[in-house]
């Protein structure tokens, strides 16, 4: 009996390693350890044995019963890996093939680059003050120490509004938004004419001039302006802020110098060169081989200015600076075409 | 202004090297634009990064020579064959020019003619090519003679364009020097801003560099010689108003003759952009970029005879309206009283500051001119100086069109004190270049003399807008060399502003006047940088802006791409958005004076205009559009300036999902697309609208909803009218919404509480109602909601679908509802009541049958 139990389980395990398939495995079951194989009729014919002998089987069939089981549960594991893998092998996709579309939004350009900018100044204490885009002459120009006929207004060509005879104040498209300078001063001095208080803004917008569409002239362009008013303004403070500033926008080992300029609304007067972020200053097309990117215009806050927006020039004093977003949009991604921003052609906005 | 430095040298010593030079005056505030070499050696590097270009002559190529005699080529009428010194050798050199045809075959000139000769393998401008094209001189055979140098134009050598003839230099051209040692020469083109008009002139830059180069400045020292009778008696003065004419000088020069100035001269107006006339227009010209007066010639003969035996009388005063000049340029202008006339008791004679007149120009008396009668060669000279009121120039010069260098001088403020030297130097120019008598004298009326302010500055005054300390005798030596009078009281300058400048105003604005000149001579780069020490002001934040904004990255997020167009557009355009066949109503626009389109005449009264344009741009560029932009419209009020609303605009078209390799999905984007993005918008700005059938001209009457929250309408969106679609070149049907923000942003609330998730579990559960078709979904949904309450979490359309079955005029709206208690677990017996009563609710209010009992 036992020599047969030998045989029955030399013979199942030599079955069981030619069972592939999880079918196969199955009919090995019921053949080999199911409740009428071999080895379970072994227990059936337990009654037949002798006393003596019906241990030493019975003991030698439970282990063969064991060893059938676990060898099943290998097998079982070996075909499924096998299948799986085999499986994992069938369902491999081209990667390579292009992802479904997802209607993707986005900011426009100059929106992106104006909350850039205004963001930065954000963290330096300025806040944002927003005006009109039409505007009187008066505050475009006049509050702002270009008096009518002055020849620095030939510097800002201007789109006029039809708006009747109103002699030395047309009405106009604001060239800058400097009048929003005057707006906030006036609006904030009104608050307490005999103690008004300091003002840290950034003045973005739209400005308009009578200029053709060309690739390096726009009608319409945005400006961000920036004005420090207080007790102890000083020229130094204009030079550290507006470094600070260009080392936020272009990088923090951004140099930057400042050259005397003349705008009727402050005085002294600075433009601010960036050293040039394509090449590093060794010259090349994008700073036209100077080494340096025009900025922004700068200055200390002309007294008449100051006075115009309700604030005592003896006691108080102010810088203020202005820029064109777009143009730093243009220096940044190589754009040679100004056009662009307001074309809104999808090859370009995509890009941003 | 173009600034030739061989001339700025009259006037100071240039010990830097021509880079750093421009350098100093581009941060002081003087731009050097572009470094142009006419001779002078170029630099082998560029430190600074200007534009630099031009031609450097070789020392050893390019040298003076003389033409002894000029004889005729064998083979060709139109060449001659020079026979040349060049100090070392004789060359026989081959020409074209014309302007030595005169001497050929003259033999042996008497006094050889001095020229710009270049030997073999020089480098050139070729003078026959369009533009400048360089070129090297090589040898050749011209007609059968060989030719291996040349005689220079002034092309050639990158003085200017002129290839007519060759430069024949001056007399004194010394036989044998290198020629840019002689005649060569860099010209600075400096960008002269409003507030620097008093350094138009090579005086003003030779100022600015002695006093940042710390040398010398050297003004023009000359000896005037008179003789003759004086011009006093010959000539009166009379000034209607001073305010537009404060000053009015002249003198007299006699028995000048018309003639070429010299070469030197030439050339210098020639890099300073002038074209050279004559001796005396040119001596005008020559003063003028000199120092800076602005100076008219009248032909004194001309007057005389106008004022018959009389003494001439010159009136200066504002022109007659309609009053008429014939002026040089041989134009009759028609005046107005803007402009300013200088005349004589017969009439006008020129227009002030800007251009003379035909009648009292210079005439060549050598000439055969409109006065052939007079038979005397030379020729007697009135010069006018004068100062003018800038304003009435500027409208003048623009109203007529006319930019003259004068009138660009003069339109920004020329001192009244320049008068009296401007014209004794232009005298002593006409003198030494015509041989001409000068009158001893002059005749000056100076009715409003200028005032140069007084401004007291004080080291506090700079520490206060500087901040720095600057001690008050480094101050005024700083100003010194900008020839301000400086007297220090300890830490108080006094500071006389000198008599050519216009720009320097009092009190408070002198001070900053004054504190700009000393920041840029004490020099940018020195100023440290320092944080403000101010307090922060009051923070009051932009929630305007922020609002906005907001607006921007939900629709961002909601897969939309934002577009921004032109404020300007036309009524044409604008009406676009209605159907041809309904016009509507003409709008008042804010109007634009001086468009620079048509199509950008008026400020724009609707967003979703412009946005529209842009889909019609890009119709056929991408398969799914969806833009939108924020911005304002521009409404007139009749006595204020226009409202300034900000709108929001979308606009959908084109496919719902792009062309893809494994689907064939091909649904265009229609209504529902867009109110879904309006619902999000809505959802994510906390605002519970409603939406409204409506009908607004620009869209479909079936496909058009007013969105409205409370009472107040935000705004409408719809598919676009047929006809209105129809007006545009679009490739799909286009939806569109417009919404008012100003509105929007009213009803905005900043809190909204948050309701809390429950912790029990939910029931779910479908029902299909069946109602008429003219119920519309939102009702059946609201009596759902109300009658649900709070016990209903959430309310699901999920299908709506018609049949023969459920019955024609009937629909089927299937919701999924969400039952959910915060209390406990909701029951199936709760459940149930709660949706029979919803079942009852909708059977009273609108005749809903359960689809299951159909």
């Amino acid at each position: 009996m036992l020599e047969k139990l030998d045989e029955i389980e030399k013979k199942a395990l030599e079955l069981l390693a030619m069972v592939e398939d999880e079918a196969s495995l199955e009919a090995w079951r019921i053949a080999n350890i199911g409740r009428s194989s071999a080895v379970m009729n072994v227990f059936s014919q337990m009654g037949g044995l002798s006393k003596e002998e019906r241990p030493l089987v019975g003991q030698k069939a439970n282990q063969v019963k064991t060893a059938l089981e676990k060898a099943f549960a290998e097998r079982v594991e070996t075909i499924k890996t096998a299948a799986l893998a085999k499986s994992l092998a069938n369902e491999k996709l081209d990667i390579t093939l292009p992802g479904r579309p997802v209607r993707r939004g986005g900011l426009h350009p100059a929106t992106i680059v104006l909350r850039r900018m205004l963001g930065i100044l954000a963290e330096m204490g300025f806040q944002v003050y927003t005006s009109r885009d039409v505007e009187t002459d008066e505050m475009n120009f006049q509050a702002l120490n270009f008096p009518p006929h002055h020849p620095a207004r030939e510097m800002q060509d201007s789109l006029y509004i039809d708006a009747g005879e109103r002699g030395d104040n047309p009405v106009l498209l604001r060239t800058h938004t400097s009048p929003g300078q005057i707006r906030a001063m006036r609006e904030f001095s009104a608050e307490n004419p005999e103690n008004p208080p300091s003002i840290r803004i950034a003045l973005p917008g739209m400005c308009y001039r009578y200029e053709q569409i060309t690739a390096r002239s726009e009608v319409q362009f945005y400006q961000i302006e920036g004005l420090a008013v207080g007790e102890n303004i000083t020229y130094g403070d204009l030079k550290g802020t507006l470094a600070d500033f260009a080392r936020r926008m272009f990088g923090l080992n951004a140099k930057v110098r400042f050259r005397a300029s003349y705008f009727p609304f402050t005085e002294p007067s600075a433009e601010m060169d960036v050293e040039c972020f394509v090449c590093g200053g060794k010259g090349c097309p994008v700073c036209k081989n100077s080494g340096w990117l025009e900025i922004l215009g700068s200055g200390m806050v002309h007294p008449v200015v100051l006075q115009n927006g309700g604030y005592d020039p003896r006691r108080f004093t102010g810088f203020a600076f202005g820029m064109g977003p777009q143009r730093q949009t243009m220096l940044l991604h190589r754009m040679n075409d100004i056009r662009y921003f307001w074309g809104n052609d999808v090859r370009f906005l995509n890009q941003f | 202004m173009r600034v030739p430095v061989s001339w700025l040298q009259d006037f100071v010593d240039i010990k830097l090297p021509i880079e750093e030079m421009a350098r100093l005056l581009t941060v002081s505030g003087l731009e050097v634009d572009e470094i142009h070499y006419v001779g002078w050696e170029m630099p082998k590097e560029n430190k600074y990064g200007f534009k630099i270009n031009g031609l450097s002559w070789d020392k050893e190529k390019i040298v003076v020579a003389e033409i002894r005699e000029v004889g005729a080529h064998p083979n060709a009428d139109r060449l001659t064959l020079c026979d040349l010194y060049d100090g070392k050798q004789q060359h026989t050199v081959l020409t074209g020019a014309p302007n030595l045809y005169p001497f050929k075959g003259q033999g042996k000139l008497a006094k050889p003619l001095k020229v710009a000769y270049a030997k073999e393998g020089s480098t050139l401008y070729d003078g026959h090519a369009d533009g400048l094209v360089l070129a090297t001189l090589k040898r050749t055979k011209i007609r059968g003679i060989e030719s291996y140098s040349m005689v220079c134009s002034e092309k050639e050598l990158g003085i200017s364009l002129e290839h007519e003839g060759v430069i024949i230099l001056d007399d004194d051209a010394p036989v044998g020097m290198a020629l840019a040692d002689y005649i060569g020469d860099v010209v600075l083109e400096i960008n002269i801003l409003p507030n620097n008009a008093r350094n138009a002139n090579i005086l003003g830059i030779a100022r600015e560099v002695a006093a940042l180069t710390g040398q010398p400045l050297k003004k023009p020292v000359y000896e005037l010689k008179e003789s003759g009778e004086p011009i006093k008696g010959k000539v009166s003065i009379e000034i209607r108003d001073p305010q537009l004419n404060p000053r009015f000088t002249v003198g007299l020069i006699r028995d000048v003759e018309i003639k070429e100035s010299p070469y030197w001269a030439q050339r210098r107006l020639r890099l300073a952009g002038m074209r050279p006339i004559s001796n005396i227009v040119d001596a005008t010209n020559y003063t003028m970029i000199e120092i800076g007066e602005p100076l008219h010639a009248f032909d004194f003969d001309i007057l005389q005879q106008r004022a018959g035996c009389k003494p001439i009388k010159i009136i200066t005063r504002a022109a007659g309206q309609g009053e008429k000049l014939v002026t040089l340029d041989n134009n009759e202008r028609t005046l107005s009283p803007t402009n300013v006339l200088v005349c004589d008791e017969k009439g006008a004679l020129s227009m002030a500051g800007v251009m003379g007149g035909l009648e009292s120009e210079i005439h060549d008396n050598t000439k055969a001119g409109p006065e052939s009668s007079r038979t005397q060669s030379t020729t007697n000279i009135l010069l006018e100086g004068a100062a003018w009121n800038f304003i009435n120039i500027r409208r003048t010069a623009n109203s007529h069109n006319l930019h003259s260098e004068a009138a660009y001088r003069f339109s920004r403020g020329v001192h009244p004190g320049l008068t009296v030297e401007g014209i004794r130097r232009c005298l002593y120019w006409m003198q030494a270049w015509s041989g001409g008598k000068v009158a001893p004298g002059l005749v000056d009326e100076y009715p409003l003399p200028a005032i140069d302010p007084l401004v007291e500055i004080t080291e506090q005054d700079i520490k206060r807008s500087l901040g720095i300390n600057i001690p008050a005798n480094e101050v005024a030596e700083l100003l010194e060399r900008l020839e301000f009078k400086c007297t220090v009281r300890g830490k108080t300058i006094l500071v006389q502003t000198p008599p050519f400048r216009t720009d320097i105003g009092e009190g408070l604005v002198g001070v900053a006047d004054i504190m700009e000149e000393v920041s840029r001579l004490y020099g940018l780069d020195r100023i440290p940088e320092t944080r403000m020490a101010d307090p922060l002001p009051p923070q009051s934040g932009n929630l305007s802006l922020e609002r906005e904004e907001r607006v921007r990255d939900i629709l961002v997020e909601l897969g939309l791409q934002e577009v921004i167009t032109y404020r300007m557009s036309s009524p044409e355009n604008e009406s676009r958005l209605l159907p041809k066949s309904a016009p509507g109503p003409e709008l008042d626009y804010v109007r634009l004076a001086n468009p620079i389109a048509p199509e950008k005449r008026v400020m724009r009264r609707s967003l979703l205009a412009s946005v529209l344009n842009v889909i019609e741009h890009n119709a056929r560029l991408a398969e799914t559009l969806a833009m939108f932009e924020v911005g304002p419209v521009f409404l007139p009020q009749a006595a204020d300036l226009p409202l300034e609303p900000r709108h929001l605009a979308i606009a959908l078209s084109g496919r719902c999902y792009g062309q893809t390799w494994d689907t064939k999905l091909t649904q265009k984007l229609d209504f529902f697309d867009l109110k879904g993005v309006i619902e999000g918008l809505m959802a994510a700005l906390h605002l519970a609208v409603s939406y409204e059938p409506a009908d607004h001209p620009t869209f479909h009457p079936g496909k058009c909803a007013a969105v409205v929250l409370g009472n107040k309408t935000l705004g409408y969106f719809g598919e676009l009218h047929p006809q209105v679609q129809a007006n545009y070149d679009f490739n799909a049907p286009v939806i569109a919404a417009d919404f008012d923000l100003e509105i929007m942003f009213a009803g905005m609330k900043d809190a909204f509480d948050v309701k809390p998730v429950g912790e029990f579990p939910p029931v779910l559960e479908d029902i299909a109602v069946i109602v008429d078709e003219s119920v519309p979904a939102e009702r059946v949904e609201a009596l759902i909601r109300q009658t649900g309450g709070k016990l209903l979490a959430s309310v699901k359309l999920f299908d709506v679908f018609r049949s023969e079955q459920i019955g024609v005029g009937k629909k089927s709206l299937a919701y999924a509802l969400v039952y959910q208690s915060l209390e406990g677990t909701l029951t199936d017996k709760e459940a149930t009541q709660i949706r029979g009563r919803i079942i009852q609710r909708l059977d009273r209010e609108i005749g809903a049958k359960l689809r299951s009992q159909a």
